[in-house]
């Protein structure tokens, strides 16, 4: 939902990073005010998982260049928890197994680590219960993932929905969601992203980083951008997804290289 | 020079012995005489010898032993340690079996006896099952042990009985300088099943030595879990050898944790000598400061169709040293042999170390083996993703290296005792608060 005077949430700038003394982002500039949904396309290796990481903060990634703003703050003098505390959310395209940790146990961590950090009231054991149920069935998740170690021995639907079901508890003003579509099926895809939707507030906004433009059917997006050797080299809105999607990214590397 | 300390060390241990009662049967009469024989025969391990490298016993070399005091226990003492779900406890103070602080079963099936009066009344079972298994003809602290065979438990499961209850046996220490031997024999009838726990607690902080044998039968189709946690005192030294013989269809399951003593060293030797036996060996050592936790296990697949599965996990910190030898044998007719081992460990300071060595020996050439160790860190990727959901740095390699430990202690069957073993990961973890 695109509205004109929207609070900015998140402006980028220049932005450039590097991997291992790689070059991988070279100068990005991308803007998200409130409201907005988002989608970062691309092919392989374009650097769009890069960038998503280097938003929240991954140590494996040295920023060599630019600015960034967060909600009116500089979010390189944040460190990753408190992006995550500051209402910064990452959505990870291979989430991470715990053996060891029971998925409630981590779920109410979290929850009660990032709601102390706002200043607000964390839950008991018994009152998280209710709260997380609830919102477990907006994705259709049986409560018994609750007792099961972190995302272990999940099917990749599975760590999906436990992702957005991080999302929903956290509540993040911007959520970034890397690849969420890939590894689902039509169902789950369905599910994950009518989670996604329901969670869509006036004052929130929506980052989606995606191959595939099947996932823009269920979450439909307000912009389209595309990257390509770690710049955005064109932004358009949900039309051209599908253009995207019949035509491939070739012709908008083409073009991007006649501009010039 | 280590022939002398190491003959001191005999002549100390000797000397705090209480005197043996007389032998009720000469084939144990025999046995012990035997045993003492090859015990003064056989040098005590030092870290020349290719098993011990790693391991060195010096410092308990150096210890002067004597007989424990009778003294008695209050038993509120040992409401920390009593776990709700075990049917049966055997409660040995000093390596003494106390009669009032244990709980025998009810007539009907199980047998769980100290083993004096385990020897007394079932003899014939016993004397073919003692000492078979763990052999004292070449390792002096199991000839020590058989040595000084008195106090202990005789378990037999019978044929084709699910014991329900677990069987507990708690070895609680409560004085220093003292040695004791406690010896466990086990014999799972065909078609038994039995839970066993074997529970080394202290309630001091003197040094004390533990050497302890325990033999393990499984007949055909039985099964076995058995749950040995080492929580001796930090000044402790915690010596022990379990082997177990599987026969045709057996399963036997080891849950072995080790929190304790300043110097342990768990063997665990597994025969599979029957087709189609299984067994899978889980470990655990959370160690820190000066402790040394070291254990050699060794999987004798002798016949086709076995299986074993063994995940050993080890976290060391401070300045603590974990040793890991995990001997996989598959011999020549052990054809279609599925064997898997894992070592994982994790240093949490610069100063701890690991030596880990996987050994797999194959003679038969249709198996399907497998090996892996890891040593390191925590992973990064990890630790980041826990982050990026508010919780900091320390927070997050706190709640891994819990997750870490805690993988392993969930897998015992008393959820009283995981849940209190929790507790002490958490602490042992710095992971306290994050569990409230």
């Amino acid at each position: 939902m695109i509205e004109a005077g929207a609070k900015v949430l998140l402006e980028v700038k220049q932005l450039s990073a590097t991997v291992g003394g790689v070059p991988i982002l070279k100068g990005i500039d991308f803007t998200v005010r409130a409201g907005e949904v988002h989608a970062i396309m691309g092919p392989n290796g374009s650097g769009k998982s890069t960038f998503a990481k280097v938003l929240a903060g991954h140590p494996s990634y040295l920023v060599t260049g630019g600015e960034v703003s967060f909600d009116g703050r500089n979010l390189f003098e944040l460190a990753p928890e408190e992006r995550a505390r500051a209402g910064l959310f990452l959505g990870f395209q291979y989430p991470v197994e715990v053996p060891g940790v029971a998925n409630s146990q981590f779920l109410r961590l979290t929850y009660n680590t990032v709601q102390g950090g706002r200043g607000k009231d964390e839950l008991d054991p018994l009152e998280f219960d209710d709260f997380v149920r609830e919102k477990m069935k907006l994705l259709e998740m049986d409560p018994a993932f609750l007792d099961r170690s972190v995302n272990e021995g999940f099917s990749g639907g599975e760590k999906k929905r436990n992702e957005i079901l991080q999302m929903a508890l956290l509540e993040p003003k911007l959520a970034v969601l890397d690849e969420t579509d890939s590894g689902l099926d039509i169902d789950a895809l369905r599910v994950v992203a009518g989670g996604v939707n329901a969670l869509r507030q006036p004052d929130n906004a929506v980052v989606l980083v995606t191959h595939y433009q099947r996932l823009l059917n269920y979450i439909v997006p307000d912009y389209v951008h595309v990257m390509e050797g770690g710049r955005i080299i064109k932004t358009g809105t949900r039309e051209l997804a599908a253009e995207l999607e019949s035509r491939g990214y070739d012709w908008v590397a083409a073009e991007g290289r006649e501009a010039a | 020079m280590t022939a002398v300390a190491g003959n001191a060390f005999r002549d100390s241990l000797i000397a705090g012995q209480a005197s043996s009662a007389a032998a009720p049967h000469a084939w144990v009469a025999r046995l012990r005489g035997e045993a003492l024989d090859r015990a003064n025969a056989l040098a005590v391990p030092t870290t020349g010898d290719e098993d011990w490298r790693f391991t060195d016993l010096s410092p308990l070399y150096r210890l002067a032993f004597h007989p424990a005091r009778a003294a008695p226990l209050a038993q509120e003492l040992l409401a920390p340690f009593v776990a709700p779900e075990a049917g049966v406890r055997l409660v040995f103070v000093d390596g003494r079996f106390v009669p009032g602080l244990s709980e025998l079963p009810d007539s009907g099936g199980l047998v769980a006896l100290p083993l004096a009066a385990g020897i007394e009344r079932h003899g014939e079972r016993a004397q073919s099952h003692l000492a078979q298994l763990a052999n004292f003809r070449t390792d002096a602290l199991v000839a020590l042990n058989t040595a000084y065979l008195q106090d202990g438990a005789l378990i037999m499961a019978p044929a084709g009985q699910r014991v329900e209850a677990p069987v507990h046996l708690l070895f609680v220490s409560t004085q220093q300088d003292v040695a004791v031997h406690p010896r466990v024999l086990v014999i799972a009838e065909a078609g038994a099943e039995l839970t066993l726990v074997e529970d080394f607690v202290t309630l001091h902080d003197g040094a004390y030595c533990v050497n302890a044998v325990t033999e393990v039968s499984v007949a055909s189709q039985a099964r076995v879990r058995h749950v040995k946690l080492q929580r001796d005192g930090t000044s402790a030294f915690h010596l022990a050898t379990c082997a177990v013989r599987l026969d045709r269809d057996a399963r036997y399951v080891s849950n072995n944790v080790t929190f304790g003593a300043r110097i342990s060293r768990q063997n665990l030797n597994v025969v599979q000598a029957g087709e189609g036996a299984e067994c899978h060996l889980d470990g655990l050592a959370l160690i820190g400061g000066r402790q040394l936790a070291d254990t050699h296990s060794f999987i004798d697949h002798a016949l086709p169709h076995g299986r074993s599965r063994q995940l050993h996990k080890c976290v060391a910190g401070g300045g603590a040293h974990v040793v890991f030898n995990g001997r996989v044998l598959v011999r020549a007719g052990a054809q279609q042999t599925d064997s898997g081992q894992q070592s994982r460990n994790l240093l949490l300071s610069d100063k701890a170390h690991v030596d880990t060595k996987p050994q797999l020996e194959i003679f038969a050439d249709d198996v399907k083996c497998s090996h892996g160790a890891t040593v390191g860190q925590l992973e990064s990727e990890e630790v980041f993703y826990l982050r990026s959901r508010g919780l900091t740095d320390t927070a997050a390699r706190n709640l891994l290296t819990y997750a870490f430990a805690a993988d392993i202690v969930n897998r015992i069957p008393l959820p009283s005792l995981a849940a209190r073993l929790r507790t002490t990961v958490l602490e042992q973890t710095g992971a306290r608060e994050l569990a409230q």
